[in-house]
């Protein structure tokens, strides 16, 4: 049983084909990750499965439902699935607490006191209870990332997509937004992660695909890929990748 | 050492491990300060700042004279040039009379509360008018088109038209329509026709507003399933106003002052009051008095303007937001 189907998906921007005939299944508790250069075509991938953005050909089925019918209703399919951006993308104007509760009781319509009594149990499990009043540019931006992740987490989505989450990040704050991941995948939540970090894809991914130029090239468990790529891009990628890491 | 040989160890600079209290460093672990040390007590001064801020208090003593000198010396030229020239005592007469502004100046003040209701009844609808104009040129679905393009054509020909022709149009064209329930009041014609002009500016300022806010708050309200309308009520319009509320200011200011362009249609608001003085008695002294009340009205709005836009700038600078 697949959760998402992800099938020959295509995406142009004026004659510009980003995503090239992406094939993908995830697996209900699965985690997925992608890597790839920047340009590669994997936050454009995320953004196609929450629909943010419209695929130009194939289809993307999310429990057995294709999702890119014309005439689907993106806000019921949003109400499923979870996501976390680069830039955190809270909102200013609200507080930590405001921030986690507004789809709760606004899209869910969960009563105010309820949401606020789930969001401070969940600040709580992620260390972070003593925030809850806070706005957002008090934080530091690990802090800030967290506090996104709970708030995708908040209305218990079937699956969570997660953009780069760390690429703007100090190094020093990396390590405390990684580990509330695996802490998610301990839950059992599906996740399709964009990332930069090698490392982290091998500690945590089930299954790690390599995109470059738009097209899935190789996708494998984190020991096929790490250890024994079968694709020369993906060999020449690592090598590129784990090279700069050296010379950091 | 002695006490007094301590106090002076300290002005040079010389800090210790023992000035800092063991209590301050707990205090500064249990708060999040990365580095540990309490950062809310400063550093006694050492010689050199206090040579510094020395010097930096001369040198703001010295240009505060030469600007009281040079504003002294500017005034003295001003009014010995405006005294000093021919037509002044005609002027004086004319523009200054005390006389005439003791008789005029109750009229014109109960004159000038009329100015008030107009301009706060048009301020209510103007916000109004323009924030609905505002939110549907922001509609992106086809059924809406009809609305969309009549708002864009609202604000095209409403900021075209200056504000007194419209107070012409609107104060003598309704009422020669003959429409059965249609307003035939100066007044509230004329605050119509404000409220017309105004709502094209400001439906401009709440537009702009509503495109400075970054897309990428739309995508994380939208990721979180809210709809199109609940994504502007929830995120984007609170954080939109912030941005506009010292242009909007700007607006109400002026606003303020076209209030008198009523005037045209013959009600006795400030203005009319001291034209009716003014060609009574030959003096202009009035329109002196109807403009000091709309100095004291405007200028107390402009600072409050300022003030506004100096928190933001700060709050940008300070705050970061992310």
């Amino acid at each position: 049983m697949t959760l998402l189907k992800i099938e020959d998906v295509w995406k142009n921007y004026h004659q510009h084909s980003v995503l090239r005939g992406i094939d993908l299944d995830v697996a209900p508790h699965e985690v997925v990750c992608l890597i790839g250069a920047s340009g590669s075509g994997k936050s454009t991938l995320l953004r196609c499965v929450n629909l943010l953005e419209t695929v130009d050909d194939g289809a993307i089925y999310l429990d057995g439902v294709d999702i890119t019918e014309v005439g689907a209703d993106p806000d019921e399919v949003r109400r499923r699935i979870g996501m976390v951006f680069q830039s955190y993308n809270l909102f200013p104007h609200m507080t930590v607490l405001e921030n986690i509760t507004l789809a709760p009781r606004k899209v869910h319509r969960v009563a105010t006191r309820e949401a606020d009594e789930q969001a401070r149990e969940l600040l709580d499990r992620f260390g972070l209870s003593d925030k809850a009043g806070e706005y957002p540019d008090r934080l530091s931006g690990g802090q800030q990332q967290r506090v996104a992740v709970v708030r995708a987490m908040a209305t218990q989505p079937r699956l969570l997509l997660l953009d780069e989450i760390t690429s703007a990040l100090d190094p020093a704050l990396v390590t405390e937004v990684l580990s509330v991941i695996r802490e998610l995948k301990e839950t059992g939540m599906t996740m399709i992660l964009a990332t930069h970090e090698m490392g982290f894809a091998r500690d945590i991914a089930d299954s790690v695909c390599f995109l470059d130029g738009g097209v899935l090239v190789e996708r494998g468990t984190p020991e096929q890929i790490f250890s024994a790529p079968e694709h020369p891009r993906t060999r020449e990628f690592l090598h590129r990748v784990l090279d700069s890491r050296r010379m950091g | 050492m002695t006490e007094g040989e301590a106090a002076a160890g300290r002005s040079t600079g010389d800090i210790t491990a023992g000035d800092i209290a063991p209590g301050d460093v707990a205090a500064g672990q249990a708060g999040d300060v990365a580095a540990g040390e309490d950062t809310s007590v400063p550093r006694v001064k050492s010689e050199r700042q206090l040579r510094r801020e020395a010097e930096l208090r001369r040198r703001g003593r010295r240009s505060a004279s030469i600007a009281t000198a040079s504003t002294l010396a500017a005034v003295i030229v001003l009014v010995v040039g405006v005294t000093a020239s021919p037509g002044w005592p005609r002027v004086r007469e004319t523009f200054l009379s005390a006389d005439a502004f003791a008789e005029a100046f109750p009229d014109v003040l109960r004159g000038f509360v009329l100015n008030i209701k107009i301009f706060l009844i048009a301020e209510a609808l103007v916000l109004l008018l323009g924030m609905l104009v505002a939110l549907v040129r922001g509609l992106r679905s086809p059924v809406f088109f009809p609305l969309r393009a009549v708002a864009v054509l609202y604000t095209d020909i409403f900021r075209g038209i200056p504000v007194i022709l419209l107070v012409y149009l609107v104060g003598f064209g309704v009422p020669a329509l003959q429409l059965q329930g249609a307003p035939s009041d100066p007044v509230t014609l004329g605050t119509v026709a404000l409220v017309l002009s105004y709502g094209a500016y400001v439906a401009e300022v709440f537009r702009s507003g509503i495109e400075s806010v970054h897309p990428s708050q739309r995508a994380a309200a939208r990721s979180l399933a809210l709809t199109h309308g609940q994504t502007m009520r929830y995120v984007v319009l609170p954080q939109a106003v912030r941005t506009v509320v010292p242009p909007l200011l700007n607006d109400f200011a002026s606003l303020q002052k076209d209030s008198a362009l009523v005037a045209v249609l013959g009600p006795l608001e400030a203005l009319r009051q001291a034209q009716i003085h003014a060609a009574s008695s030959f003096n202009y002294t009035p329109y002196l008095a109807a403009a000091l009340l709309f100095i004291a009205l405007t200028v107390p709005m402009a600072r409050f303007t300022d003030h506004l836009a100096a928190r933001t700038a700060r709050r940008r600078t300070g705050g970061g937001i992310a």
